[in-house]
């Protein structure tokens, strides 16, 4: 059986950020990631980033990804294997993994969860036709493979991945025809929407799909106006001729590893779904398995990163390697967390993260 | 109107079939599982699980956080019986 001290689970900014703060206080580290690359989500976002220096603004996601790898790279206790997929945590702290096809047991003595969030998906008639695809892998298709999804685009859900997407279509050279959400204002930043806006794409909000028509493959779409109670109305459908549609209704935490190991979770609408209960530190209830990025709570590849810097620290503390200045770094990565989540943008993420988060009186921001 | 909307790729199930269950009584997620394998194929639960708790508590009017999202169990993907053989056999490491 395979010994590691720290096991991160997925190699995405929130792993990787973990990986390099365990191995930088000397823990040797194994990162298991699914894909063939690692970076996670930040492969495919070509938009650049906000938050402040500290968190790479102003540099565009696949850049992140880069300084992140240089960094692991210079790293020569971190171990990597890509074509990962952890299968199981056990009770008795053994973990599975299919490694290249095989099957691997490995003994580590603390594990990162930072497996991510997967994509929600909504049932209308004919939701199965080809031409329908998430936002993700819209995005896996444009920006890792160059392969254009369809030639006209209707984009349902007008969150930041949404509008980010859209505005990514148009530049790959597809048409967006108009962008739908169901709620009743703009989920995502007004600086992206104002963006597709100029750019001539109309946002429909309190809007949902009703059907989706075509033979072999998606040709219509038709979308109607919702009440304040969510219900349809009738005679306000619109018919958009399009070849593809593209759900970003929201993620949901990747947590199946974290409820196999027995960890308490709870429902929080506000994090996307099953959540972790945590330490601020971002320890579960059972000691040793920590968690960072989506798997948390739904949020952004920024607070995913700094999070992987906390629970990195965490975790190498918990094995005895001493840091300087450890409570200092500590508040820092706290106060960034708490400066992303100000704002009223960050209200129902502060609202969700309450309901999971044991506070300790130790650590104060 | 007629739902053809698929709630359960895996196991093709669609809306009406998860409503029905809902209203005969079946409100929980591995109560449904166990009455039509929702949930049991490749994704695990990963596409139809959020949409099938929404259904069960949009009927029963319970909220989503008192509605129990299943068991979990290893692994989270299928592997083949051949790939556990091959590591008791080849890799020695059954025992330590």
């Amino acid at each position: 059986m395979k010994q590691v001290e720290i096991l991160v689970v997925g190699g995405g900014p929130a792993g990787l950020c973990a990986a390099i703060n365990a191995a930088q206080a000397g823990a040797k580290v194994l990162i298991l990631e699914r894909d063939e690359k690692l970076g996670g989500q930040l492969i495919k976002q070509t938009h650049m980033f906000f938050g402040s220096e500290k968190q790479h603004a102003s540099v565009r996601g696949i850049d992140i990804a880069r300084i992140l790898l240089d960094r692991i790279h210079e790293l020569e206790n971190i171990e990597i294997l890509v074509n990962a997929t952890v299968l199981a945590i056990y009770d008795d702290g053994v973990v599975n993994g299919e490694i290249d096809g095989k099957y691997v047991k490995i003994k580590p003595q603390k594990i990162i969860v930072s497996t991510g969030a997967s994509e929600k998906t909504l049932a209308f008639p004919n939701n199965d036709l080809p031409g329908i695809y998430g936002a993700g892998a819209v995005q896996t298709l444009m920006n890792v493979y160059g392969v254009k999804p369809g030639n006209s685009v209707l984009m349902l859900g007008a969150g930041n991945i949404g509008l980010i997407v859209s505005y990514q279509l148009m530049q790959a050279g597809v048409k967006v025809k108009a962008i739908l959400d169901a709620a009743p204002k703009i989920g995502g930043y007004l600086v992206h929407a104002s963006k597709v806006r100029r750019m001539g794409v109309p946002i429909y909000t309190g809007y949902t799909v009703k059907e989706a028509h075509g033979n072999d493959s998606l040709e219509r779409v038709t979308i109607v106006e919702l009440d304040e109670n969510w219900n349809q109305v009738d005679g306000t459908e619109m018919d958009f001729d399009v070849d593809v549609l593209c759900i970003s209704v929201g993620l949901s935490p990747l947590g199946e590893l974290l409820w196999q190991a027995g960890c308490e979770m709870k429902y929080v609408g506000q994090l996307g779904g099953f959540v972790p209960v945590r330490t601020e530190m971002l320890e579960t209830t059972v000691e040793g398995i920590f968690i960072a990025g989506d798997v948390c709570g739904v949020e952004e590849a920024t607070s995913a990163m700094v999070e992987g810097y906390l629970a990195g620290l965490a975790a190498a503390e918990s094995l005895g390697y001493e840091m300087e200045n450890l409570e200092e770094r500590r508040k820092d990565y706290l106060n960034q967390l708490e400066s992303l989540r100000s704002g009223h943008m960050g209200d129902s993420i502060r609202l969700g993260l309450d309901k999971v988060t044991v506070r300790s009186e130790v650590v104060k921001t | 109107m007629s739902d053809n909307s698929i709630v359960c790729r895996c196991s093709d199930l669609t809306l009406e079939d998860i409503r029905k269950l809902i209203k005969k009584g079946y409100t929980t997620f591995d109560e449904i599982k166990r009455m039509n394998r929702a949930g049991m194929g490749p994704c695990q639960g990963r596409t139809c699980m959020p949409i099938i708790l929404k259904e069960i508590s949009i009927i029963t009017g319970k909220p989503i956080s008192e509605i129990a999202p299943g068991t979990y169990r290893p692994p989270v993907k299928a592997i083949t019986l051949g790939q556990i053989v091959e590591t008791s056999e080849g890799g020695g490491n059954e025992h330590d």
